[in-house]
């Protein structure tokens, strides 16, 4: 199954991550779907990151982790956040199919992120929902 | 499930290379990796256990050029194929567009080969997804080990076992020499477009 997204719903969707997101300190995010692929990326242009890569491992990685909470009887982890010395990742899943995730400094706190993550999420599910219908699996 | 970006104009498609443990997938990435290195931007992500075995996947973009009009870039990822690292295999196989099978030719790898042809069927169920619809390409791996004396199986015997009922392409080749790597990669590709473009029409 494939999915399409045209110009119109890339740029609102652009719009709301530069409003919300960049605008407000974080210094790259990116919103993927579950198979890897990168629908849209943005930056504050201080750090080129290889990111085919880094959605590949992502995609990987939430993956892996929302199979452990089925494991544990969790229907999924709710945050999933990696801490580092200078760089932070944060994963908000957005649909059954895509996925946001924002590489943030420590001058962010990861309240004022979370919050700012909800912000986005709750608009981009109106352009993304009705795209792919959810598989399981 | 390819993505299609109409305001870059860029389709990212997704490859897997899926077959048993040792079989040669990682081999066919690296030989890849060597001979296009001009369309390969990045370096070959691979998540291996301490010995050397693919653990989750081996990852790789590789930028097609433009078809259409569209830049076509092919995302490809392995497997890995031992038999207790399933559920990753699972996960890799979430939103595949076109599956490369490599089976090990070697005799003694007969029975593996069935039962990684089998376990892939089972994984794509649970993505509502089958051999019967899914672009694949069979690629019958290490024929040249028959030279050293080592018992491989016939391209008949390899075609009964694992290609009877489907009919798909299917490559002899070596992944270490390079034999038809590139050639079941272009196929692979040709096929996954193709279907993506009929799916779109």
């Amino acid at each position: 199954m494939s999915y399409t997204l045209d110009q119109r719903q890339l740029d609102r969707i652009e719009d709301i991550l530069k409003a919300d997101l960049v605008d407000n300190g974080v210094r790259c995010v990116f919103l993927i779907d579950m198979a890897g692929n990168i629908i849209t990326h943005m930056d504050n242009g201080e750090k080129q990151h290889d990111i085919y890569s880094l959605a590949a491992l992502a995609a990987g990685n939430f993956g892996a982790v929302s199979a452990m909470a089925k494991i544990i009887g969790e229907n999924e982890f709710s945050l999933l956040f990696h801490k580092g010395k200078k760089e932070n990742i944060h994963f908000n899943k957005i649909s059954s199919e895509f996925l946001l995730i924002t590489i943030f400094g420590n001058e962010i706190s990861l309240g004022f992120l979370r919050m700012k993550v909800a912000d986005s999420v709750e608009q981009l599910k109106g352009i993304l929902e009705p795209l792919v219908p959810g598989t399981d699996g | 499930m390819a993505f299609i970006n109409l305001k870059n104009k860029v389709i990212q498609v997704k490859i897997v290379y899926y077959g048993p443990g040792r079989g040669g997938k990682t081999t066919n990435l690296e030989y890849i990796h060597r001979r296009f290195h001009d369309r390969i931007h990045a370096e070959m992500v691979t998540v291996k256990t301490h010995g050397d075995r693919t653990l989750f996947f081996d990852f790789m973009p590789f930028d097609l050029g433009l078809i259409h009009g569209y830049q076509i870039k092919v995302q490809l990822y392995t497997v890995p194929g031992q038999p207790k690292y399933n559920a990753t295999r699972k996960l890799v196989l979430r939103g595949v567009d076109g599956i490369v099978f490599v089976a090990d030719s070697m005799a003694v790898c007969r029975e593996s080969n069935v039962q990684s042809l089998r376990n892939l069927q089972e994984n794509l169920a649970a993505y509502r997804k089958n051999l019967a619809t899914l672009p694949w390409v069979l690629q019958y791996n290490k024929i040249d080990l028959a030279e050293q004396g080592i018992p491989v199986l016939s391209v008949d015997q390899l075609e009964q076992d694992l290609n009877r009922g489907f009919g798909r392409p299917a490559f002899p080749a070596s992944a270490l020499k390079g034999i038809n790597v590139a050639a079941t990669l272009k196929k692979i590709i040709s096929l996954a477009v193709t279907s993506i473009r009929e799916e779109l029409m």
